[in-house]
């Protein structure tokens, strides 16, 4: 047995953390002539380092381009494209926005971003459940990319595996409506570790349900004692001027391309 | 169901090592996953044969190490086993547990020939 990692093989020898080796002793030994050789190749490299390293370019473009970008993710909903065509809308004359809209199929979600006067690219991503970094870097071929600008991503609708995917954003925000009950941080705790910000929307509806509050905040603060969270209502408008102020703040931060949440880095 | 996508980043890795190396075909592809990290080890050996189809990783067989979640705390200043992300520590209670091992998502090892 490898004396240092533990593996079972015992007919290599290797440096850990060195990269890439080769290994000559197969079961095939090389002086054979006309045996196949077999050999193992060590590669200890993340899985997701491919979109690791796509997500950094597209960190790298959107920071030198003076665009602040909020991957903004949520359950089917939420209300995230109602969110984003009131923000639309207020902040003409503000601060210009343009929108990449992922769903599993139709062009409905970025018609409502261009009727409501912002650029918008529709990424269908047909069976996949998250976008990812190499899907996003082609939209941004399509966008204007202007300084002081905002760029919403707008998440496949689901609370698991768009955690997963850097795209490149400075910040991660999730969208959660008080109809779906205030323990979903505690039974989807990836997403909400891995989010900035949290929006609590719809709380025009409060009145009509049975949503604790403080429970959620609690929920959201045990899986993540640093995000921030602001209630808000997309239909009334309720608490969104705390929201352009929190897109302020993040704009005018001058290093505010983060580095990807801690938790969610590959290894190797 | 992104363990479709998991798969096309090990496909894509061992490609990569393809181009570099010369070698005819992949027998066997070892990657480590988490206990708490973002993957089902089921679904991912469901999708496998499937994502490897015509690629140089087709007819390989795909090992799956598993890696135990633990978190040191430093409250207690213990290291813990931890079977789900987030809960408190098992030892004293404390809410700020790190996260010290079960997240991996990596491609370890390739056999090739």
């Amino acid at each position: 047995m490898c004396t240092v990692c533990g593996c079972g093989t015992g007919h290599h020898g290797h440096a850990h953390g060195s990269g890439t080796i080769n290994f000559g002793g197969g079961l095939a030994a090389t002086h054979v002539a006309g045996w196949s050789q077999e050999r193992t190749i060590r590669i200890e490299r993340g899985i997701l380092a491919k979109n690791d390293a796509l997500a950094a370019t597209n960190r790298n473009r959107l920071r030198a381009a003076g665009v602040l970008a909020l991957n903004l993710m949520s359950s089917p909903g939420s209300g995230k494209t109602s969110l984003l065509v009131r923000t639309i809308l207020d902040l003409t004359g503000r601060r210009p926005i343009a929108v990449i809209e992922g769903d599993q199929q139709t062009s409905r979600d970025a018609e409502l971003i261009r009727c409501a006067g912002a650029p918008a690219v529709q990424l269908n991503t047909g069976n996949g459940c998250h976008l990812d970094a190499h899907m996003v870097s082609h939209a941004l071929e399509e966008l204007p990319l202007l300084p002081n600008s905002l760029l919403f991503i707008e998440n496949v609708g689901n609370l698991v595996c768009p955690a997963a995917f850097d795209l490149g954003e400075a910040h991660k925000v999730v969208v959660l409506s008080v109809t779906e009950g205030e323990d979903k941080p505690l039974k989807y705790p990836n997403m909400f570790a891995a989010a900035d910000l949290l929006l609590l929307n719809k709380t025009d509806l409060l009145p009509h349900l049975e949503f604790d509050m403080d429970a959620c905040l609690a929920a959201a603060q045990r899986v993540n004692p640093t995000i921030e969270i602001l209630p808000v209502s997309a239909r009334t408008g309720a608490g969104l001027e705390a929201f352009y102020r929190w897109i302020d703040a993040a704009a005018s931060t001058p290093d505010h391309e983060v580095t990807p949440h801690p938790r969610f880095v590959a290894p190797g | 169901m992104h363990e479709m996508s998991l798969l096309e980043g090990i496909i894509d890795l061992v490609e990569e090592e393809h181009r570099k190396q010369s070698f005819d075909r992949v027998r066997m592809i070892r990657i480590k996953v988490g206990d708490l990290a973002t993957a089902v080890p089921d679904a991912l050996r469901f999708c496998f044969d499937i994502i490897a189809r015509g690629t140089i990783a087709e007819g390989a067989r795909l090992e799956i190490d598993n890696v135990a979640g633990a978190a040191w705390c430093d409250a207690c200043r213990h290291s813990v086993a931890l079977i789900e992300r987030f809960e408190p520590c098992p030892e004293c209670g404390g809410a700020h547990l790190r996260l010290t091992a079960g997240d991996e998502l990596q491609l370890t090892e390739i056999e090739v020939e």
